[in-house]
């Protein structure tokens, strides 16, 4: 499996294997998936969206979901964390099943309260980044901790600005979020994302709100969690960032899941003509 | 920014030479004679107005002075301010929770909601002050107890629960309630959707949310109308002259029904009026910045920064982002 993904010194180091569902890690021992999403649909007011898409991420893997503007990609990644509710399969994260609760054969809707308890685990940054204005960056990263997880003031300070340094703007934490570029708020919200020590993180088209010069700080930092064994689904149209970190790519169109499998495999040799169509107008 | 560029007043006040640049304009200012004609006029205006109070010998003017800081006049006051005060932050607790109720899910708060505010905006304020204050003709007795049965645990004469005082605190507030829910309500409408989310996405509850995310950022929105609404208040206080509560206006009444000089008295009133509702637009410069910060740039001045750049012949200047502070 290593040796699909030439040039990525990342992929060597994962204990991680391609190959969706229930894979083996290097040592031959079975891993659970730990996002396992199956046939799941979605349509709004009679139009569908997702027409049956199913995903499994194992643990340390970084999965990149490509395609088209309007193929569901950004949806589906919404479903994940409850933001938007599914209309049949299943997704669970961690075993769990997202949302909603099964007892014996019967399914009941989750309350808020418990939604938001499965959010703490899945952190999420968005396109427009949503940082709280009225926060500096560093309250916006110790919000949640401190009121939520009711983490002592100071702990969750120090652990902010430690996120802060980690995404290398340990100098601005004091700095509100409209006194800050593109780049260094995406970083901001990646660093508030973390706090939460979620165990599955989701982007959501992180760097297509951003000037071409900030794109850079933003995937370094991204790189880098990958690296460091962050499991990572990302919605993106940086197919450069596909190829080096992504140990999965999944190419999405019309609500399904045309190709997926290791990038050099869906990147450089596409079986469908759908795929190659949208890599040629991208690449 | 602490490096923004300085301004070339800015760089004169700082002490610093100015470079003189063979380019730059230095024009003689477009002259605008219509505006002293027109300030001219104005002021003669004014002048024979005032000459012509000051003259009037229907007016008796020791009357004015003798009532201003009159101690009956002055426990009007205290109380038109009381009343205000009180039946503005209860209002305002009100209208937070009416406001939330009609924007949740919850099919029965949104309808209970909306019911309230159909009701209390659609009837005059005049109409509800004397409602509370005839209560007792409507309930003569309000008691506790089991509905459908004669079990009460305790009965109390309305009149007696409900005195003047209360009736009219308690229909200034209520209606207040509805006219604070809808402008909450439009405050929350104006947070973005992707603040909710975010918040969601970090795991924080609902009930959270409103209070640490949405709440906070809707306040930039609801503070100038409620301003408004204050001063509002501040003058509807004087409608309880209807049902005998001695705030400003009905002890003005009640003196100048003995001495018979209306005008006066009238005139004592408005002086009052006018300088309570000039204090009160103090504390809404303050809040608003405080609402404001992370949104430095339209923050307004200060009054004081207003007054010292008007002395100091300077345009007003929009907050550059560093100045934070809400001194």
């Amino acid at each position: 499996m290593t040796g699909a993904t030439p040039g990525t010194s990342n992929a060597t180091s994962r204990a991680t294997t391609a190959t969706p569902a229930t894979g083996l890690d290097v040592r031959g021992v079975t891993v659970e998936p730990l996002l396992n999403a199956v046939k799941v649909r979605k349509s709004y007011g009679g139009t569908p969206v997702l027409k049956g898409i199913s995903l499994a991420v194992n643990p340390g893997q970084v999965t990149c979901l490509l395609g088209p503007s309007g193929s569901g990609k950004s949806t589906f990644l919404r479903c994940i964390n409850h933001l938007e509710r599914i209309d049949g399969g299943r997704i669970s994260v961690g075993g769990e099943l997202v949302g909603y609760a099964q007892r014996k054969d019967r399914i009941f809707e989750m309350n808020p309260r418990e939604v938001a308890r499965q959010r703490r685990g899945i952190g999420m940054v968005f396109q427009r980044f949503n940082l709280f204005p009225h926060m500096t960056a560093l309250e916006n990263i110790t919000a949640a901790p401190i009121g939520v997880r009711r983490i002592s003031k100071q702990k969750a300070k120090d652990r902010g600005l430690e996120l802060l340094d980690r995404v290398g703007l340990a100098s601005l934490a004091q700095s509100y979020p409209a006194q800050l570029s593109g780049g260094q708020q995406q970083r901001v919200a990646i660093a508030r994302a973390l706090a939460m020590d979620p165990q599955l993180l989701l982007f959501d088209e992180p760097t297509s709100a951003l000037d071409p010069e900030l794109v850079g700080d933003v995937l370094d930092v991204m790189r880098t969690l990958a690296a460091d064994g962050m499991t990572m689904v990302v919605v993106t149209h940086e197919i450069g960032f596909a190829r080096g970190a992504a140990d999965v790519v999944v190419f999405m169109d019309g609500g399904v899941v045309v190709e997926s499998g290791p990038p050099a495999a869906v990147l450089d040799d596409p079986q469908s003509p759908r795929t190659r169509a949208f890599l040629d107008s991208v690449m | 920014m602490p490096q923004a560029t300085l301004t070339g007043q800015g760089r004169a006040a700082a002490g610093l030479a100015l470079e003189i640049d063979p380019d730059d304009i230095v024009a003689v200012p477009l002259r605008h004679p219509w505006r002293w004609i027109l300030a001219v006029f104005l002021l003669i205006g004014f002048v024979s107005l005032g000459i012509s109070l000051w003259q009037n010998e229907n007016i008796n003017h020791p009357t004015i002075t003798e009532f201003i800081f009159n101690p009956r006049i002055l426990s009007g006051v205290l109380l038109t301010i009381m009343l205000t005060v009180v039946a503005m932050l209860v209002s305002s607790v009100l209208g937070v929770l009416l406001a939330v109720m009609r924007l949740s899910n919850n099919p029965v708060m949104n309808t209970l909601a909306w019911l309230y505010v159909w009701a209390f905006r659609g009837t005059p304020l005049l109409i509800q002050i004397v409602f509370w204050g005839y209560l007792g003709l409507l309930y003569s007795q309000i008691s506790m107890g089991i509905p459908f049965t004669d079990f009460t645990i305790f009965s109390i004469d309305t009149n007696t629960l409900i005195p003047a005082l209360t009736a009219g605190l308690l229909a200034l507030t209520l209606n207040q309630a509805a006219y604070s829910a809808e402008i909450v309500r439009s405050g929350m409408l104006s947070v973005d959707e992707g603040q909710y989310e975010a918040a969601y996405s970090v795991g924080m509850s609902p009930v959270f949310t409103l209070f640490k995310v949405v709440l906070p950022q809707a306040m930039r929105v609801i503070i100038p109308p409620m301003g408004n609404e204050t001063i509002s208040m501040l003058k509807n206080t004087s409608l309880l002259s209807v049902i005998a509560v001695l705030e400003l206006y009905t002890v003005a009444t009640q003196i100048s029904s003995q001495n018979l000089r209306q005008v006066e008295l009238l005139l004592v009133v408005s002086c009052w009026y006018l300088f309570l509702t000039s204090v009160l637009s103090i504390p809404q410069y303050y809040l608003e910045r405080f609402y404001g910060r992370g949104k430095a740039r339209s923050l307004p001045p200060t009054p004081f920064e207003r007054l010292s750049a008007v002395l100091r012949r300077t345009p007003i200047n929009t907050h550059r982002t560093d100045s934070q502070d809400v001194s």
